[in-house]
């Protein structure tokens, strides 16, 4: 349904993104996670035709975004990262005009509203000034314009900002509700978000993408050693060495406050049991021991730490991980 | 209902809930009220000077007396009016991202600069109706012909639509409404101006060009009551150039 191929673009001398390729089949939802400035809004923009790519080409249920945007424009629906809402106009006015920009006949705008009015929960603030509402009415009133006229393919910037708990919730509830019928795109910087709604994951770092697969497969896909967590309750001054001494131990890191060792051990084999007896045996008093599994959050964070992380993600987001540990 | 009546509408609408319209009508209609007062009086001075000259009533002109220096006037006063009604325009959409929403709507640029212009020039009109008023008391109390009023009024809505056409270009060109504003309202005074260079030069090819070029001789001619062909051709041609350029503006943007 959605197809991006080699798309670059740039600003001058600057590359906001460089040729990202991913596609996303009808009924797919899509993360889109990266840090801040790592290049999503630039393909969403280019996605929704708002700007065209220096490089490469993207198309939407077949059509190019340079070459057709019209038939483009007509199959999404956008949300950017700030709500297009006029401030001056009630709800209802808003919805109806953007439901004539978009084409839509009377009689399908009166339904289409009362469907989004119904679906996003706006009944109580339709006629009130959108100037008036709150930050998490005005995020639902985007969404609303975004699925008026009943689009084939949603682009969500950044959906659930500014919603509390109970909307975020509620919000996720209706993009999964959407997959099977829409194609949904949406960008996040919130890692569970992409987890909860989302079929796969697309991790864009610097304009690059560095990941896309489901994000059950990316965390597996990086635990290419498991971590084993180990508290001890009278270590010796050299225990970090003697665990690297180990067979099967590839790198310990020393404890952080809550004293305990993080062993990077090597996949497929079982250290549990070696370990605990390796503690045990010496009479050091073994408290706690478990495995670490990598959450999403880690694979982000190991990903856009390093580049290329994929390539060499035995050593050198190593580091990165440790860093995080010495922060927690 | 085409995209452009959607957007003439909601344009229309933004106007009536802002208080910019109220205030910028109140203001003009006040100045146009002083202005044609102002007009009466001296036509009422010079009557009773020519009869104190004469001896007896005289046969006043009001064309000539009061309503061709109110046109002349109000010129002045649409210059300086009409960039506030502007210049909210496409800087406020593209200031409020609102413009992301019209960009990515199967609707054209044309459409919406089409559009925003005739939300814009409705307004205007509304407000030069409204300025009727004083013709309408006037002939209550003396006659005088209507012809020269009319195309006087031609005249005004041609310049004030050339005005907003350059408003909305003006507007396209930055998100600051006050740029905007000053923007239109610098553009407009230099083509006036033209008019002066032109006369400055002389009777030859470049004065003449130059002279053609600014409004004010085809404003001239329909105050007169001259409807003469090529000045309704130069003002619509200078629309079309103005929001022509606007479309270029916003096309280019995409670009950046």
């Amino acid at each position: 349904m959605i197809e991006v191929q080699n798309v670059t673009k740039r600003y001058g001398d600057f590359t906001a993104i460089e040729r990202v390729t991913f596609t996303v089949d009808k009924g797919e939802v899509l993360a889109f996670l990266g840090p801040n400035g790592a290049g999503k809004t630039t393909t969403m923009r280019i996605l929704t035709c708002f700007i065209p790519a220096t490089e490469g080409a993207a198309r939407v249920g077949g059509f190019d975004c340079f070459e057709q945007p019209m038939e483009v424009k007509r199959r999404i629906g956008y949300l950017p990262e700030t709500p297009p809402l006029y401030q001056e106009l009630t709800v209802t006015e808003y919805l109806t005009f953007v439901g004539r920009i978009k084409g839509m006949r009377a009689k399908d705008l009166r339904s289409g509203l009362d469907r989004v009015t119904e679906r996003l929960a706006l009944g109580d603030v339709r006629d009130r000034l959108i100037a008036n509402l709150s930050r998490g009415y005005q995020q639902r009133v985007g969404l609303a314009q975004v699925l008026l006229h009943d689009p084939p393919v949603l682009i969500l910037d950044e959906p659930t900002m500014g919603l509390d708990p109970k909307q975020i919730i509620e919000i996720r509830e209706l993009i999964k509700s959407l997959a099977g019928s829409h194609t949904v795109i949406l960008s996040t910087h919130i890692l569970p978000e992409a987890t909860a709604v989302c079929q796969r994951v697309v991790i864009i770092n610097n304009g690059r993408i560095v990941a896309v697969d489901s994000p059950q497969r990316l965390s597996a896909r990086l635990r290419q050693s498991e971590k084993i967590s180990v508290t001890v309750k009278a270590p010796p001054a050299n225990l970090a060495d003697r665990f690297r001494a180990l067979p099967g131990v590839l790198s310990v890191f020393e404890p952080t406050e809550t004293g305990a060792f993080l062993l990077e051990c090597e996949l497929g084999e079982d250290r549990r049991d070696d370990i605990a007896r390796f503690v045990v045996g010496n009479g050091w008093g073994l408290l706690e021991l478990k495995t670490v599994s990598m959450t999403l959050e880690d694979v982000f964070l190991r990903l856009t730490q390093n580049e290329e992380g994929m390539v060499s993600a035995g050593e050198a987001p190593g580091e990165a991980q440790m860093e995080k540990h010495t922060q927690a | 209902m085409t995209p452009v009546n959607a957007i003439v509408a909601k344009e229309l609408r933004s106007y009536f809930v802002s208080p910019v319209v109220y205030v910028v009508s109140a203001v003009f209609l006040l100045i146009f009220g002083v202005l044609s007062y102002l007009a009466v009086v001296n036509a009422g001075n010079q009557a009773v000077r020519m009869m104190q000259i004469q001896g007896a009533a005289a046969q006043l002109n009001l064309n000539d007396l009061v309503f061709r220096p109110t046109f002349y006037s109000t010129a002045i006063v649409i210059l300086l009016v009409l960039p506030i009604l502007t210049m909210r325009l496409f800087a406020e959409e593209r200031k409020l991202r609102t413009f992301e929403l019209l960009m990515t709507s199967p609707i054209g640029i044309n459409a919406v600069v089409l559009g925003k212009f005739l939300g814009v020039c409705l307004i205007f009109l509304g407000l030069l109706a409204l300025t009727g008023i004083v013709p309408l008391i006037l002939s209550v109390y003396s006659s005088f012909d209507w012809r020269p009023v009319l195309t006087g009024y031609l005249g005004l809505a041609l310049m004030g639509a050339l005005f907003l056409a350059a408003g909305v270009l003006a507007s396209a060109l930055t998100e600051n409404q006050i740029v905007a504003a000053f923007l239109s309202f610098g553009l407009s005074i230099l083509i006036w101006l033209l008019g002066a260079l032109g006369a400055v030069l002389g009777d030859n090819p470049v004065g003449n060009a130059l002279s053609y070029l600014s409004f004010i001789e085809h404003y001239d001619r329909l105050v007169r009551g001259l409807v003469d062909t090529k000045d309704l051709v130069y003002f619509v041609c200078g629309m079309i150039l103005m929001l022509f350029l606007a479309h270029r503006v916003v096309e280019s943007q995409r670009w950046k």
